[in-house]
């Protein structure tokens, strides 16, 4: 099936009108590469690190290709093939993926010693006295998308397991490897927002990154690691994953590669089946709400204009729509204003502003157009990379515009509501109501 | 004949440097269009920004003898625009500008690679109506429209691309650039001779401008979706519908499995349990929809009709009909290879034709799912199937000559939409016969007398 139905949705075609920068044209390629008609090089290499990997084109696909398989493999063989390879990128990419992606220890040592640089007024500083301009030059241009690290970790806003009275379910809670430096607070209003629907949490202290980093990069091996990490960090905090409603992601990039272990290590001798139960209990928090019952805060209206940008992989990848946008409505006061263009990428993408900075700034710049046009003060989204991403955008255009995420406002709401408590343990089981 | 340095230094001089494609990465995805099985390497792609650009790259392809095929977006359903080898690939995307909207003529001036969709949405903004709705609108040109002569879901009220077009610019096989038409709602100047481009699929001249006529938008819609327990019963139907003079906007027709993999994809609550299934649609004046879809309704149900129930707002019409243009490619769920045939027939022969089919299917032993333009009796049987069983495939040829051969017997066409290209072309003797072929070749000598333009397609020299 080539019908080209995937053409308009996908945002390196749409900005180059070149059929190998879409879909259609990027399987044709690997197709070619199958078929024996084109030999793996470098360009073929680049074309498939030039996509966003949005999904954006699954979306629209009538015919349900996958996509999101096709494009993992291809990079999987670009890697193994060495087409690529580079010092630079040969160092970078062990530094990030191979090294501290996996270390999740290592990865809090460094996010401290970044928040003191930042707390410290050192940060400032090197920008005040331009020390920056002394790094290399796509450092340099990096350095302001550095996000601000948190004091405290999730592991220490968070307990192992929290229960609310009374108890209507038993969830895991991944709190994520960026999100954990940069957004902790966000683990902490999920919890919030779990306990006061009645979850009991569990909440592993030392939690790995998914693999999403490892199985978009070409290191499928290392994103299978990962995800029996993961199992066991679960089944270590809450015991049998059978004996959980759910595991919770909160993160739209990170959910789509975590429902995915299923297929991951559908040939792991030990872990297939486990992976088969964490897949099918894994569900975005939007999504988990929904499921049990959407409990509204009864706090009074703080009228509020705000708009939602769609992650790439909640909304494509998960196919997780309606529910983010159901939490934005149950909040009293907040009025939503629909984001043209909700779900075109934001140039994020993982680590695609990192290694695309043009094509990302170009999308980048797309999506402020677009907020600047619904006037709002505030936009919610539901992943790390897109809210650093567009925080930064933002900073740099200098428009006083707060990216939250809808369970925090939620959380915020439920605060509001009962303003005595600052963690909210007292639930309503949607039976008692 | 192979494309030498030269004539791509030539080339790049013409376009600049960025706007000549040859390495294999870039060429090998301009190798299909639509149509599955059809596959042919281009020895160069290039992108024209403009009208004289594409006149400088046709002279300088005629001088050398290269085949030169024009493009869009590759969306066709014929092969009309798969490569030739060696052949330099002509894509008019780069012509994308809306170039003037003239409210009081009602009419539109586009570039030709301009998106279908796009000239829809600007004639909305100014509350008029491009009626011509292809199942790849989205994304689709209009210059490949014209090319095609595409239809869509609005046939039946309101015709096919050819009765919009009102002017064009083309670029002939000597590198001439012509205007064609005008703004006039009466002409008889002479021959019309953008009539012969639109649908002549790139093998006469390249479109490079189109001038459109629009019409003001429906006041009022409505939106029905009736089911049956057998397909023929549908097909009954909407001759009774026709019989009974009316001319509602859309009369949809898709079978089970095309019902099922179409509400697999859009997840609109379709009756997956019926065997047929019509979308029925009538616009205009307020009083006259309602008494259409009361109408329409009734006739639906003399006819046996399950159940009618009616779309409850604009949105949900939209939803229904969107889903609608997905079925082809929402039938790939189901094989690997999907072969869409175009089969048309006078509207008094739907339900005969829709038995044979079946029949044909059930001989054949091949899986057909069957959607189409129930109301303008233009039927896209599709073919599930792999194109890698070479045994299956050959009971798809003979499936499909049979429907062929059957729906000329009824004094039908054996593509309504589509397009000859590559896909029909053994078939378009026998549907035209030899004196109207023969005109067409002649048409051909004289306006592309060294067969540069799109070689090969709708039928040999």
């Amino acid at each position: 099936m080539h019908c080209g139905m995937c053409l308009p949705t996908c945002p390196t075609y749409d900005a180059t009108k070149l059929e190998r920068h879409s879909p259609r044209g990027r399987i044709s390629l690997m197709r070619a590469l199958a078929d024996g008609d084109l030999e793996l090089g470098s360009e073929f290499g680049k074309e498939m690190y030039y996509c966003l990997g949005c999904l954006a084109c699954e979306t629209a696909c009538p015919a349900g290709v996958n996509y999101a398989a096709m494009f993992e493999a291809a990079r999987a063989d670009i890697e193994t093939s060495g087409v690529l390879a580079k010092p630079k990128r040969n160092f970078v990419r062990w530094f990030t993926v191979k090294f501290i992606f996996i270390r999740p220890r290592l990865l809090r040592r460094l996010g401290q010693l970044l928040y003191l640089y930042q707390v410290s007024g050192l940060q400032s500083l090197a920008r005040k006295l331009r020390l920056t301009a002394l790094l290399p030059q796509n450092l340099r241009e990096l350095e302001p998308l550095t996000p601000t690290v948190r004091r405290y970790f999730s592991d220490a806003l968070i307990r192992e397991v929290e229960t609310p009275t009374p108890r209507c379910h038993r969830v895991g809670l991944l709190t994520g490897c960026i999100q954990d430096l940069i957004y902790s607070e966000i683990n902490r209003d999920t919890a919030d927002v779990l306990l006061a629907h009645g979850c009991e949490v569990f909440t592993p202290r030392l939690q790995s990154c998914c693999g999403s980093l490892h199985a978009h990069n070409g290191e499928l091996a290392l994103a299978q690691e990962m995800a029996r990490r993961n199992i066991l960090a679960i089944e270590g905090c809450a015991g049998p994953l059978e004996a959980l409603d759910a595991i919770i992601s909160n993160a739209g990039g990170c959910g789509s590669h975590l429902k995915n272990y299923a297929h991951l290590l559908h040939d792991d001798l030990v872990f297939a089946a486990r992976a088969a139960t964490w897949s099918r209990k894994l569900k975005d928090i939007h999504e988990w709400l929904a499921e049990i019952g959407l409990q509204r805060p009864t706090c009074p209206p703080q009228p509020q204009r705000v708009t939602y940008h769609e992650s790439c992989h909640l909304c494509h990848g998960q196919k997780v729509i309606h529910a983010p946008r159901e939490v934005l409505r149950a909040i009293p006061g907040l009025e939503i204003v629909e984001l043209p263009e909700s779900n075109w990428c934001c140039g994020s993408a993982g680590i695609y502003n990192i290694t695309q900075p043009e094509m990302a700034g170009r999308l980048l710049d797309r999506k402020l157009a677009n907020l600047q046009r619904t006037g709002v003060s505030v936009v919610a989204s539901a992943n790390p990379g897109c809210s650093v991403q567009l925080e930064a955008g933002l900073r740099q255009a200098a428009r006083d515009v707060r990216v939250v995420h809808p369970i925090s406002l939620l959380a915020e709401a439920f605060r509001r509501t009962n303003p005595r408590t600052e963690v909210n343990r007292k639930s309503r089981c949607p039976d008692d109501l | 004949m192979s494309l030498s340095p030269d004539s791509l230094a030539v080339l790049r001089d013409i376009l600049g440097e960025p706007n000549v494609l040859t390495q294999p990465e870039d060429v090998i995805p301009y190798s299909f269009d639509g149509t599955a099985a059809l596959k042919q390497p281009a020895g160069c792609v290039v992108f024209p920004q403009n009208a004289p650009q594409v006149a400088r790259v046709i002279k300088f392809a005629r001088q050398n003898h290269l085949p030169v095929v024009s493009r869009g977006s590759g969306t066709g359903l014929s092969g009309g625009s798969v490569p030739v080898a060696n052949g330099i690939v002509l894509c008019l995307v780069k012509l994308d500008r809306v170039l003037q909207l003239d409210e009081k003529n009602l009419t539109i001036l586009v570039e030709a690679g301009v998106v279908t969709q796009k000239v829809a949405d600007h004639a909305a903004a100014a509350g008029l109506l491009y009626p011509p709705d292809p199942g790849s609108m989205k994304i689709s040109t209009i210059g490949g429209n014209v090319a095609e002569n595409s239809g869509g879901l609005r046939g039946l009220k309101y015709g096919v691309t050819r009765d919009y077009v009102m002017g064009m610019e083309v670029v002939l096989a000597d590198g001439q650039v012509v205007w064609l038409g005008n703004k006039c709602v009466k002409d008889v100047a002479g021959y019309s001779m953008k009539d012969v481009f639109i649908g002549s699929e790139g093998t006469l001249g390249i479109i490079t401008q189109v001038l459109l006529k629009l019409v003001p938008k429906p006041a009022a819609k409505k939106t029905l979706l009736a089911t049956f327990v057998r397909m023929d019963a549908a097909a009954e139907a909407v001759s009774a519908i026709i019989a009974a003079k009316i001319i509602p906007c859309t009369l949809e027709f898709l079978d089970k499995i095309t019902i099922q993999c179409v509400e697999e994809y859009a997840r609109i609550g379709l009756p997956l349990n019926a065997e047929a299934m019509l979308l029925m649609e009538t616009d205009g004046h307020p009083a006259v929809v309602e008494e259409e879809a009361r109408r329409m309704e009734e006739i639906a149900r003399q006819h046996g009709a399950e159940s009618v129930t009616v779309a409850k707002s604009a949105e949900e019409s939209a939803r229904l009909a969107t889903a609608r243009r997905s079925a082809f490619s929402a039938l790939a769920r189901m094989a690997p290879t999907t072969i869409l045939e175009d089969a048309t027939v006078p509207r008094s022969e739907l339900a005969r034709m829709i038995r044979f089919i079946q029949e044909v299917g059930e001989h054949h032993r091949l899986r057909i799912g069957t959607f189409g333009h129930m109301g303008d009796g233009n039927l896209h049987p599709t073919f599930l199937t792999d194109e890698r069983n070479f045994e299956e495939m050959e009971r798809v040829e003979h499936a499909m000559k049979a429907i062929f051969d059957f729906a000329i017997k009824l004094g039908g066409t054996v593509t309504g939409e589509h397009g000859v290209g590559l896909a029909k072309k053994r078939f378009l003797p026998g549907a035209i016969g030899e004196g109207s072929l023969d005109l067409m070749r002649q048409l051909k000598r004289t306006l592309d007398p060294d067969n540069i333009l799109n070689p090969g397609k709708i039928f040999d020299p």
